[in-house]
């Protein structure tokens, strides 16, 4: 996020879209709630299912799965029309406005109607809701960005903030709400092909130089490495023979699962280390046991970059290690020592080497976690990101045509399928399955879908279903709901017995290289 | 421009908005208080922080009055202290405020103040209402003859969580915390997100799962960060004799969750001494698992990453870490295959 959490509570105007908040960030989606309940912000809800936050919304729009660029371009087409874009902040702080201004020109409301099926005076009051707001917050998750065109819809976005001048912004900002508890701190830690901690380059002499000497290493590889989606491909190609899988389990949270298992499979050795004996871990050569958050000490990073203390309350069972341990220990065995006493000492050389966390400690962090970038000891931590000036300087805008997604409904798959998770379970459901009060709320994969497309494909509240993509078919229980809307279905992927990934196509964002998985078509029958 | 009042005839100034209460709490003079709770909205319905006004007929409740130039305020007088320990009194009979079987023995309000004001026997006969038990799930246990109807859980759910659900429902004495229809939690729209829980000061809303499994003085508090979503809520994993048996949270803490949290951070940690928990290194040999030490299995990875290495390169090697691990586990993983497998095959599951 560029900006806090808390700040989200005094924006005047929110633009949530991709993001089913109160399910999947049930808390940060009170301070949404506050915000229109209680100080009247107003709420514009761009989702194509009836979420629970749609209660609160004052404006919904429902546009077809993968035509954001299409609405966003619009809502600047209507914002530019209308005046009501921030000329002074433009002129002083962005560039490549001109390049944005002609590509909106075309996306008038009647043709981003055509295109995402919003009606086009929704569109325009949307716009300006959010165009007259004093201060405006963008925020989304993986329903914006799970898309072939993904990097162009988060880029969308951005542009509309620049726009509108609510970047740099107290109570406003593009905020991107992270799915996963570290899936910050993994970022900013460097588990990432292309840079090390602090989003450091590899392909940099100057940051490689930096890193070496900080670890006493000779000889670090100068090529970007390979994505998760890749490193399959890789291995399927028999060009990845070893594979160490840490904390994950693709054999469900990934796209065409199918297609992976055959790739895993093929690997000479593969390695799981994990808490439960999950579906990867079941396909795994050999199988390490890791430490829970309660069974270990660390910090984890939440989605407004603040740093916070994770602390051991009781004992892993039996033989299992924290996977510091682990890590340390394979490293020992390997030739090179890692001989940490403690989590404190390894941040305190991540703090060494990295300069957005180089103020960090655990002496500091005891209480109240500290915001980076932190590059000192000194340093307060930071609120919210491009204040006064942007990181690169001038805010940049991307002029983006919309491009319809790889696969939309046609005569023989024709319903769109979205994927995601619901409130009582997470991820992929090792954790929350075990868990008596979850289980006893939801039990079992259910598809969600609306009145008019179970009378048409003569479905039944309850009944089971199969549903056929061109990738696969599952089995599932039907839910007819008025929070799916005509035309789409949903299915969450926690569940191993129904994996909806089975359906999903692994087409990827040419940039980001995130797979499409937020849209896909296909067949629903009684079973 | 500061307030200026006298409370219990010591002179103080406070901003200009206060309550009575944060003034006199300010100014270190302590009130008690029953219904109120810094997290919502005042109410002043359990009378228990009355104070004398002087210039005023009838006692206020000091949680939601304004300070005002010139108030003297007394808050122990013999009035004030009479009418608080009616109220308690009252309270008391009003249900079934049997402690020795009360899961929030230990931790209750009523039973605190009851203590506070000195009352050793019921000064009234007790008329619980006697409603059946609401345990129509798993996460939450609900027994409203224990509701002393000061309604935090009904702003609990209203104004802090804004899921709506719980209200207060009929009128006077049959007045009852209600969902809509009066239906059980399990039947209502509830979200189970225990913030109603958290706030209740009597055993009226417990965590059923925490039933038998510890008494408050028990418990080891350990403050820690939620393990499932990125908004990194603050919570107290609850430890007894070597377990987690239950998750609370602390308003005071602040951002980024001042308390509140969901369903799954205070509700879903069976998980951690679930029985399916891994426990020890395993190999796969003929197509089946097998226990192994971790020298043995640590040696295998060590020995086949070395050679794999050695035969293919270093980019044969590849690395997923985790968005669930600590910061420190990933920065060791990405300096290990960096360094040590000597490849940027790594990555993790930000994209999913």
């Amino acid at each position: 996020m560029t900006n806090s959490i808390a700040e989200i509570e005094g924006a005047k105007a929110i633009l949530v879209t991709g993001s089913n908040t109160t399910e999947m960030h049930p808390v940060l989606s009170t301070y949404v709630k506050r915000a229109v309940r209680q100080r009247d912000a107003k709420l514009i809800l761009v989702d194509p299912r009836r979420i629970a936050l749609q209660r609160h919304a004052t404006k919904w729009l429902r546009p077809k799965p993968g035509t954001d660029v299409a609405w966003i371009n619009g809502l600047m087409h209507v914002i530019l029309e209308e005046g009501l874009h921030d000329e002074a902040y433009i002129r002083e702080r962005t560039e490549g406005f001109d390049t944005v201004r002609e590509v909106v020109k075309a996306y008038t409301p009647t043709a981003v109607e055509q295109i995402t099926g919003i009606p086009a005076h929704d569109l325009v009051a949307a716009a300006r809701l959010f165009g007259q707001a004093e201060r405006a917050a963008v925020l989304y998750a993986m329903g914006i960005t799970q898309h072939t065109t993904g990097t162009d819809n988060v880029k969308s976005l951005a542009n509309l903030t620049l726009l509108t001048g609510n970047v740099g912004v107290p109570n406003a900002g593009l905020n991107p709400l992270r799915g996963q508890n570290n899936v910050q701190g993994a970022c900013d830690m460097g588990a990432l092909p292309n840079v090390y901690s602090g989003y450091q380059q590899v392909a940099d002499p100057a940051a490689r130089e930096r890193m070496a000497q900080g670890w006493q290493l000779d000889g670090l590889p100068d090529t970007p490495g390979r994505t998760l989606t890749e490193i399959t491909e890789a291995a399927l190609a028999g060009e990845i023979r070893a594979l160490y899988i840490v904390g994950e389990n693709p054999m469900l949270s990934d796209p065409d699962l199918t297609h992976l298992e055959k790739a895993l499979r093929k690997l000479d050795l593969l390695v799981v280390q994990d808490i439960f004996h999950t579906e990867t871990a079941q396909v795994a050569h050999v199988v390490l046991p890791g430490a829970s958050f309660a069974e270990k000490d660390g910090t984890f990073t939440n989605t407004e970059r603040r740093v916070q203390r994770v602390r051991q309350a009781v004992a892993p069972p039996g033989d299992a290690r924290a996977d510091w341990e682990i890590i340390s220990e394979l490293s020992t065995r390997m030739g090179y020592e890692m001989a940490y006493e403690s989590p404190a000492q390894i941040m305190d050389e991540i703090a060494a080497v990295t300069p957005s966390y180089g103020g960090i400690s655990y002496a500091r962090i005891e209480r109240h976690g500290l915001q980076w970038p932190c590059p000192s000891p000194d340093h307060p931590g930071t609120t919210f990101l491009h204040k006064g000036q942007f990181a690169r300087g001038r805010g940049l805008f991307h002029a983006i045509e919309y491009q319809a997604p790889p696969e939309v409904p046609d005569k023989e798959y024709p319903l769109y399928l979205s994927t995601g998770r619901v409130l009582y379970h997470w991820h992929t459901g090792s954790m929350t399955r075990r868990s008596a009060g979850m289980v006893d709320r939801v039990s079992e994969c259910e598809m969600e879908i609306s009145a008019a497309d179970a009378a048409r494909f003569s479905i039944a509240d309850g009944a089971p279903v199969r549903v056929r993509s061109r990738r696969g078919e599952i089995q599932a229980k039907a839910k007819i709901t008025n929070r799916a809307v005509e035309g789409t279905i949903f299915i969450p992927f926690h569940f191993a017995e129904s994996a909806v990934n089975v359906l999903t196509h692994g087409q990827r964002d040419p940039v980001a290289k995130i797979p499409g998985i937020k849209v896909c078509a296909v067949h629903v029958e009684a079973a | 421009m500061k307030v200026k009042l006298t409370i219990d005839g010591k002179e103080i100034a406070t901003s200009h908005g206060n309550t009575i209460l944060m003034a006199a709490r300010r100014a270190g003079i302590e009130i008690p208080t029953l219904c109120y709770h810094p997290r919502l909205p005042a109410s002043g319905a359990c009378r228990v922080c009355v104070v004398e006004i002087e210039g005023r007929a009838a006692l206020g409740a000091s949680c939601a009055i304004p300070v005002a130039d010139d108030m003297v305020v007394q808050t122990r007088s013999p009035r004030v202290l009479e009418a608080r320990k009616l109220a308690i009194e009252l309270l008391l009979a009003s249900g079934d405020h049997n402690c020795l079987t009360c899961q929030a023995n230990g931790a209750c309000g009523l039973q605190e103040r009851a203590y506070e004001l000195g009352i050793e026997t019921l000064a009234f006969a007790v008329q619980s209402p006697g409603y059946p038990k609401d345990n129509s799930n798993k996460m939450i246990e609900r027994d409203l003859n224990k509701c002393i109807l000061c309604g935090r859980c009904v702003r609990a759910c209203n104004d802090v969580q804004v899921n709506e659900v719980l209200h207060i429902g009929h009128r006077g004495g049959k007045a009852k915390i209600v969902t809509a229809f009066d239906r059980s939690y399990g039947d209502s729209q509830c979200v189970f997100c225990g913030e109603c829980v958290a706030l209740c000061p009597t055993g009226a809303l417990t965590e059923a799962g925490a039933k038998f499994q510890g008494r408050p003085w028990d418990l080891k508090k350990v403050r820690t960060t939620c393990a499932y979503c990125g908004t990194g809520c603050q919570l107290d994993l609850n430890v007894h004799k070597g377990r987690v048996v239950k998750v609370t949270s602390d308003y005071h803490h602040g951002v980024p969750n001042f308390g509140s949290l969901c369903t799954k951070g205070r509700f879903a940690y069976d998980f951690i001494h679930h029985a399916d928990r891994l426990t020890t290194p395993l190999i796969r040999e003929k197509g089946a698992l097998r226990e192994v030490g971790w020298d043995e299995a640590l040696e295998r990875v060590a020995g086949q990453f070395s050679e794999i290495k050695a035969k293919h390169g270093p980019h044969a090697l590849a690395v997923l870490a985790s968005a669930r691990c600590t910061n420190e586990e990933n920065y060791l993983l990405q300096k290990f295959t960096r360094g040590v497998l000597g490849t940027n095959n790594i990555d993790h599951c930000a994209r999913l």
